[in-house]
């Protein structure tokens, strides 16, 4: 019973990692109307355009991230997710839904 | 507002020293430094509050500028602006906008990463605009020279329009010249760098006339927020909300306007005084380290041969020093009683005692604990660690951060819930701080290991794999599990108060500073004696007295009937003592107890034997084994080999074993589950300010112990 219960979690679990990462697919293939940190690969670079999420927005410039400056992305977790990006010389850690609503240019 | 002179009343001067103490607040963004400098001014002369209202800690202390001139320093927490993101942030403006000017901050000292001017520049320029009096302290230079970042001091002090003072806390460099500074009068800045822009000046205006205040930027923020603000009575956010909607007032878009503006006023700033004369050719060497610490394989591998140490630690190294405070406390006790009497020395010496000795046992593992979390965190560690954790966490309802106290719940749920202090967002603190006492505490293994060797045989599989040893780490399993299992429940059940972040600044590897490291072992270890402690001691003596008191004259019959049973049976001086000391606890209130909660635990397969156990064990779940000892006449000093003959030669009422595994293993699993950990309960209601939160997990964990406990008896048995 207990066995069962776990291993259904487990399931769960690693069901909704995948699910998660076909979601990335989907938006990567097809969704190309603007970039946005997620979808940087490791070392590669872009210029801030514009934060979409309002509430997240006022944290991200506080720590840096001002529309104009140059992030890059630095590296993911084990699991793709949170990733580092480098702003301003110094390094930040943040989850890949909030480095979905940093758009570049 | 000078620094040196504060209109005080004369009758509050404590010190004869006719110069008023100066108040002086340290503010600055995380990982500026701020600790280290806070900890170079003020040495061992730390208190440690509460700010009212929060839970985070409130730090001051005493340093001395000049030897005639003292002054308090507060230190507040780390903040990247003056618009609070947690609920802990909000100390800041609780304590800078008080209304009451005197409990206001004569001057704050403003620390900065010097290696990273620009962002640690936006918290002064708002403070500035505020027109506080403020020092900033540039810390970090050295770092700053490495990483080729040359900044013009005296331009930099021309710009701003406050003195700046280059230093390395760590080192202590600067210290001297920055108690100079502030032991002299100093004035707010000249400078402005943000002007309130012309579609808000009538809220602006309106705010400074209703509520008497002359500065134009403090009135923005009564506007951006007065529901957190302590001072402002419900008439009076009512009144503001109502003006904000009428004037289309738009929190979030200004918040944002402003920091931009900011940003490029710093921008010009920075512009002729910082010089990046090195281009950073090689990768750093913190980007290299993490390449490997963080590593799918490596870096998961690495943490847990690190847990391994700690737990090793916690465990082995601890034990040592406990053994001795045991030792030491049975000797004074000892000594005590050879030399006096009555039941006064024995409130003394078995109900306070004996309490505070249950308080300072737990000091070494708290000490050795907080010495690895403080390293880890101190290196830049424990960032790696909620990095790579984070999203296994969050599938559960937790965070990266809850990594820490979940791991130091198996030390002590005390610390541990403490610790839970880190995580910003509510709804994820609340949760961690509600599944902590599941994960298995060391309380728990005196009572595991009597239980264990009682019903499990000693087993080796494979030569060294310890049967034993496997059912034991079963228990921690189970424990963890249900920790995580809990906190998924919650997730379900609970409603988020604000969003959860995740965004945070990743720290360069740094060689731990050892100063830190100690006040931080210091600090947690006199929490818990304080917070904990006191609750302790006291339920110890309340359950010391329901154990060695009973209704009328029953003590006297009890031993009237152990002794002549004794003689009956023969027994020796110490067994009959032991005869006595077990039918005393039968009669007493304690016994009364047991016997009244009896049909309440005979489904899970205890007696009333059991039922005292339950309760004395009520306040640490340790003294289960003590109780077990008294109540079937082992008597004290006996080890656990002892015990467990013991117990394996009680029978019940068919004159079968009592011990069957059905009932250890019932056992096992309640003592897994229940809360039964007054001082838990104690710091859960300091953490989280209110009684339902310990309630919950009371009622929840006991719940939850009742029923497993209830099913593994009916299926073993």
């Amino acid at each position: 019973m207990q066995y069962r219960g776990t291993a259904c979690i487990l399931q769960l679990f690693i069901n909704s990692l995948n699910k998660r990462r076909e979601i990335v697919r989907n938006r990567t293939e097809e969704s190309q109307q603007q970039k946005s940190v997620r979808d940087l690969r490791i070392g590669e670079s872009g210029e801030i355009s514009s934060l979409n999420d309002p509430e997240m927005a006022l944290k991200l410039l506080e720590m840096g991230c001002i529309p104009g400056a140059e992030v890059k992305l630095n590296s993911k977790a084990p699991f793709g997710d949170p990733v580092t990006i480098i702003v301003n010389d110094y390094t930040l850690s943040l989850r890949l839904d909030e480095a979905e609503t940093i758009l570049l240019k | 507002m000078a620094v040196t002179i504060e209109a005080e009343a004369p009758e509050a001067k404590k010190v004869p020293v006719h110069q008023p103490v100066a108040r002086i607040a340290l503010i600055g963004n995380p990982n500026s430094g701020k600790t280290s400098l806070f900890n170079q001014l003020t040495g061992l002369n730390q208190k440690v509050g509460n700010f009212p209202g929060v839970t985070v800690d409130k730090k001051t202390g005493i340093s001395h500028l000049t030897p005639q001139l003292k002054a308090q320093i507060i230190d507040l927490p780390g903040s990247y602006s003056l618009y609070p993101k947690s609920l802990d942030e909000r100390v800041i403006i609780d304590l800078l906008y008080d209304p009451v000017l005197k409990n206001r901050p004569d001057l704050v000292i403003v620390t900065a990463d010097a290696s990273n001017l620009k962002r640690n520049l936006l918290l002064f320029t708002q403070l500035a605009d505020l027109r506080i009096p403020a020092v900033l302290a540039l810390n970090m230079m050295d770092v700053a020279e490495t990483e080729g970042v040359k900044i013009d001091i005296e331009a930099l002090q021309r710009d701003l329009g406050v003195p700046v003072i280059p230093m390395n806390a760590r080192k202590g460099i600067g210290i001297a010249a920055l108690k100079i500074l502030v032991s002299q009068q100093l004035s707010a800045t000249e400078v402005a760098f943000f002007e309130v822009p012309a579609n808000l000046r009538p809220t602006v205006e309106q705010i400074k006339e209703r509520f008497s205040l002359n500065n134009d930027y403090l009135a923005l923020h009564y506007a951006h927020q007065y529901k957190h603000l302590r001072f402002l009575s419900e008439e009076d956010k009512v009144w503001v909300a109502q003006l904000l909607e009428a004037q289309g007032f738009r929190s979030t878009t200004e918040q944002a306007n402003e920091t931009i503006a900011r940003y490029v006023r710093i921008n010009e700033v920075l512009l002729d005084v910082v010089r990046v004369e090195k281009a950073k050719e090689e990768e750093k060497f913190s980007n290299k380290l993490d390449q490997i610490l963080t590593h799918r394989v490596y870096g998961y591998l690495i943490f847990m041969g690190l847990l391994f140490l700690v737990f090793q630690a916690v465990f082995a190294w601890a034990s040592y020093p406990m053994d001795l405070i045991d030792e030491g406390i049975a000797a004074l006790n000892g000594l005590i009683q050879e030399n006096f009497s009555g039941p006064l020395i024995n409130l003394l010496t078995e109900g306070v005692i004996a309490g505070l000795g249950g308080v300072l046992i737990f000091i070494p593992q708290i000490a050795i604990l907080f010495a690895f979390i403080a390293i880890l965190e101190e290196t830049g560690y424990m960032a790696r660690v909620t990095f790579m954790m984070d999203k296994i966490m969050r599938k559960f309802g937790l965070n990266g951060k809850s990594v820490v106290p979940l791991i130091s719940g198996v030390a002590c749920a005390v610390p541990a819930v403490m610790s839970a202090r880190t995580i910003e967002n509510w709804k994820d603190r609340m949760i961690t701080i509600f599944v902590t006492p599941l994960m298995s505490c060391s309380a728990r293994i005196p009572v595991y290991t009597v239980l264990i060797a009682l019903v499990v045989p000693e087993v080796y599989y494979f030569g060294f794999m310890n049967l034993q040893g496997i059912v034991l780490m079963g228990l921690y399993l189970l424990g963890f599990l249900s920790a995580i299992l809990s906190a998924l429940l919650l997730k379900v059940l609970l409603k988020a108060r604000e969003r959860s972040y995740f965004i945070m600044e990743f720290p360069v590897y740094r060689m731990p500073r050892w100063k830190n490291v100690g006040l931080t072992i210091f600090e947690k270890s006199k929490a818990f004696v304080m917070e904990a402690g006191k609750i302790i001691v006291a339920v110890s003596i309340i359950l010391w007295v329901m154990a060695s008191y009973g209704p009328g004259d029953s003590f006297e019959r009890a031993e009237e009937r152990a002794v002549a049973e004794a003689e009956v049976k023969g027994l020796g001086e110490e067994q009959t003592d032991n005869l006595i000391a077990s039918y005393q606890l039968e009669s007493s209130y304690a016994g009364k107890f047991g016997q009244a909660i009896e049909p309440a635990i005979r489904p899970l397969g205890y007696d009333w034997k059991i039922g005292i156990a339950l309760l004395t064990s009520f306040a640490a779940r340790e003294v289960f084994v003590g109780t077990i000892s008294t109540i079937y006449s082992i008597g004290e000093e006996e080890n656990v080999t002892t015990i467990k003959d013991k117990l394996m030669s009680e029978k019940d009422a068919d004159g079968n074993p009592f011990f069957t595994p059905a009932r250890a293993f019932s056992l096992l699993i309640f003592y897994a589950f229940a809360m039964q950990c007054i001082s838990t309960l104690a710091i859960v209601r300091r953490e989280t300010k209110s009684w339902t939160w310990p309630l919950a997990q009371l009622v929840y964990m006991t719940g939850l112990a009742y029923v497993s406990a209830f099913a593994v008896f009916q299926l073993m048995s």
